[in-house]
């Protein structure tokens, strides 16, 4: 396993404007092109490629696949910028506050990590206590479940953090709301109110986004509450940039750090930091390092996650895989369901998922 | 390239383009070797060094499904974007699944679903759905003298609104096949595709003359919207700028995705080009019918 990839020896370069790329040939763009593709992160790479003036240098056949991706960032921010305004219209009109979390988050706060996003659903966050009326207020505007299975939104509605994914009837955009960060059922658990008492207002009137340091714990504890890594490198990248704008302020890292500890969310932060260092080389003082060790896992596990993180956060590319790669997700993604929920409710679900699996074959 | 030499070839991935656009394809199903051996013998090989845009697999299914309902699998770089398909469709998904890698891969283009062909650098668009006829007439076009540019898809450059050729094997379905068959003797087919989901089918070898010399700096100048129309007259009808304008982006691929700009290079497409509805039965009729278009 090889972890100095030529797309992470690009984005190293290219998100820290220090630019060493002379001595990257034809083939390096080509593998820069296709892993970055695996790793949705095709539109982010062409725009930092962009912003440092390298994308005109650039042989014309590779320059053509980041043109191509930069046209579909594009419309994507659009689109999605209008789904948000009809999405708070429909809330603010029930009286229910909508605050926006990741990638539509990014771009809504005009953060470094919207730049050359893309996704494909909007998240956001209602009071659990207000989520009934929001529903409710969604569907009548043309937002509707589109998974009925009865298992399936029972296991959301009674487990999960969020529930069932919506679905606009006719611009068949989605919509993911959450309530919490974290399913109640998961072993950390930290106090959901507290994010809502320090969230920021972005429009003055019903439209929310959380505070610095809660948007960078929230990144950490979804990425490394995971189980599938497809977007893994990307969420790391937006880790590295939010880390590098927020810390322009040097009382950040003691924020962030008090913060983590409030919440209970230092491991995940943890993980965080190790791994944009580890990946991406991103700036983190040494003494914060340090700090953070104190979170840290027994030396074994750290060992153990290495194991598995160093090879599930490559692009999930041929050219990145050795022959541990398929374990190390197999069981990043046991471990994302045993985070999620205890033993004696996880074994029955996993068991009726597969049994619907296997049936709905048949069928 | 010995039909030995091919089978390894596509083993460990052959490397050829298709006008601008490089494909790695690897499959060591028998099927693909044939359509590869009839219809793709003509193209440019690349070597190592040469950049790819789209590493393709057409994979062979799994032991057990090799003797029960045996399916084949389409592989972008590793991703599968389709279903499997019966096994004796391997070449139809192979030029199924390259149709989608560059139309879902390709917006530094303004991608029109359309026949291109072109005469004496005069380039012609023909757009259209499934089943309006478009790809018959190509086909036709294409055995009178005119080269074919793309019958699938046009890729138009956002800068200056010019055309590149990427002149691959024809897909004719149903009729169409003994159409052809009859309309030339000269057309090759590969072999034919039974009970796929848009019929029988089978791919026409693209003109030696249409892979020769195309320069790919042509703007078009005329755009016909075929329709095809059993028992009916010959029928050339012009179209307002505003109502073709209409009628390509409901064809295009990626209008959408491409914003403004997409509007400014279409604008400047249409300023450019005589536009028609073609309603049309006899291929002869419509054919000379283009053909007179053109000396006007």
């Amino acid at each position: 396993m090889v972890i100095n990839t030529p797309l992470i020896v690009c984005l190293r370069n290219i998100l820290h404007d220090e630019i060493k790329l002379s001595n990257f040939e034809a083939m390096d763009w080509e593998l820069v092109v296709r892993q970055a593709r695996k790793a949705n992160l095709l539109s982010r790479t062409a725009y930092f490629l962009r912003e440092n003036n390298l994308l005109a240098s650039l042989p014309d056949k590779v320059q053509g696949h980041f043109i191509s991706a930069l046209y579909i960032y594009d419309a994507n921010v659009q689109a999605y910028c209008w789904e948000v305004e009809q999405i708070n219209s429909v809330l603010s009109d029930a009286g229910v506050p909508c605050l926006l979390l990741k990638g539509v988050a990014y771009i809504e706060s005009n953060l470094m990590s919207r730049k050359g996003r893309v996704f494909s659903d909007v998240d956001i966050m209602v009071p659990k206590d207000q989520l009934k009326k929001a529903e409710r207020a969604l569907i009548k505007c043309g937002w509707i479940t589109s998974d009925l299975n009865p298992y399936n939104q029972k296991y959301y509605r009674l487990w999960m953090h969020e529930i069932p994914p919506m679905t606009h009837l006719t611009r068949h955009s989605n919509l993911d709301i959450h309530h919490s960060i974290l399913p109640p059922t998961a072993k950390l658990k930290p106090d959901n109110n507290k994010f809502w008492e320090s969230c920021i207002s972005l429009d003055k009137n019903n439209l929310y986004t959380l505070s610095q340091v809660d948007i960078v714990l929230h990144s950490a504890t979804h990425l490394f509450h995971e189980g599938e890594f497809d977007n893994g490198l990307r969420d790391l990248t937006d880790l590295d940039l939010l880390l590098g704008e927020f810390s322009i302020d040097r009382s950040f890292w003691d924020k962030l750090l008090n913060r983590a500890r409030e919440q209970s969310l230092g491991r995940p932060l943890f993980y965080a930091m190790r791994y944009s260092s580890i990946f991406l080389q991103t700036k983190i003082p040494a003494g914060v390092l340090k700090d953070m060790e104190s979170e840290a896992p027994p030396k074994f596990l750290v060992n153990i996650m290495d194991f598995l993180f160093l090879r599930a956060l490559l692009p999930n590319h041929v050219s990145c895989s050795d022959q541990w790669t398929g374990l190390a997700r197999w069981i990043l993604y046991i471990r994302s369901h045993l985070l999620r929920m205890p033993l004696y409710l996880l074994i029955p679900h996993l068991l009726r998922k597969s049994w619907m699996g296997f049936f709905a074959k048949k069928r | 390239m010995s039909q030995f030499e091919l089978r390894n070839r596509l083993a460990d991935g052959l490397r050829f383009k298709v006008g601008n656009v490089h494909i790695s394809i690897s499959s060591t199903i028998p099927e693909v070797v044939e359509h590869f051996e009839a219809l793709y013998c003509s193209y440019e090989l690349l070597d190592k060094s040469e950049f790819i845009d789209f590493y393709i697999q057409v994979l062979a299914p799994s032991i057990f499904r090799r003797f029960f309902r045996p399916q084949v699998n389409f592989s972008f770089d590793g991703f599968f974007p389709f279903k499997p398909l019966p096994y004796s469709q391997a070449a139809a998904m192979f030029e199924w699944g390259l149709n989608w890698c560059i139309t879902t891969h390709s917006h530094q283009y303004l991608m029109i679903h359309s026949s291109i062909v072109e005469k004496n650098g005069e380039i012609l668009i023909l757009p259209g759905a499934s089943g309006k006829g478009k790809s018959t007439l190509c086909a036709a076009l294409v055995c009178s003298g005119w080269r074919l540019y793309s019958d699938e898809m046009a890729l138009i450059a956002i800068e200056n609104g010019k055309i590149f050729a990427v002149p691959r094997p024809i897909s004719l379905k149903n009729q169409s096949l003994n159409i052809i068959q009859n309309f030339s003797n000269d057309v090759v087919f590969g072999s034919t595709v039974t009970n796929t989901a848009k019929g029988d089918l089978a791919f026409m070898k693209v003109p030696e003359q249409s892979l020769e010399g195309i320069s790919g700096d042509a703007i078009p100048s005329k755009i016909i919207f075929p329709f095809y129309k059993g028992k009916s007259a010959t029928h050339f009808q012009a179209v307002s700028k505003g109502t073709a304008f209409m009628q390509m982006i409901e064809n295009s691929f990626n209008y959408n995705a491409l914003g403004k700009t997409g509007f400014e290079v279409l604008s400047k497409i249409i300023e450019n080009c005589d536009c028609f509805n073609l309603t049309y039965d006899s291929l002869e009729e419509a054919v000379s019918g283009i053909n007179r278009l053109g000396e006007k």
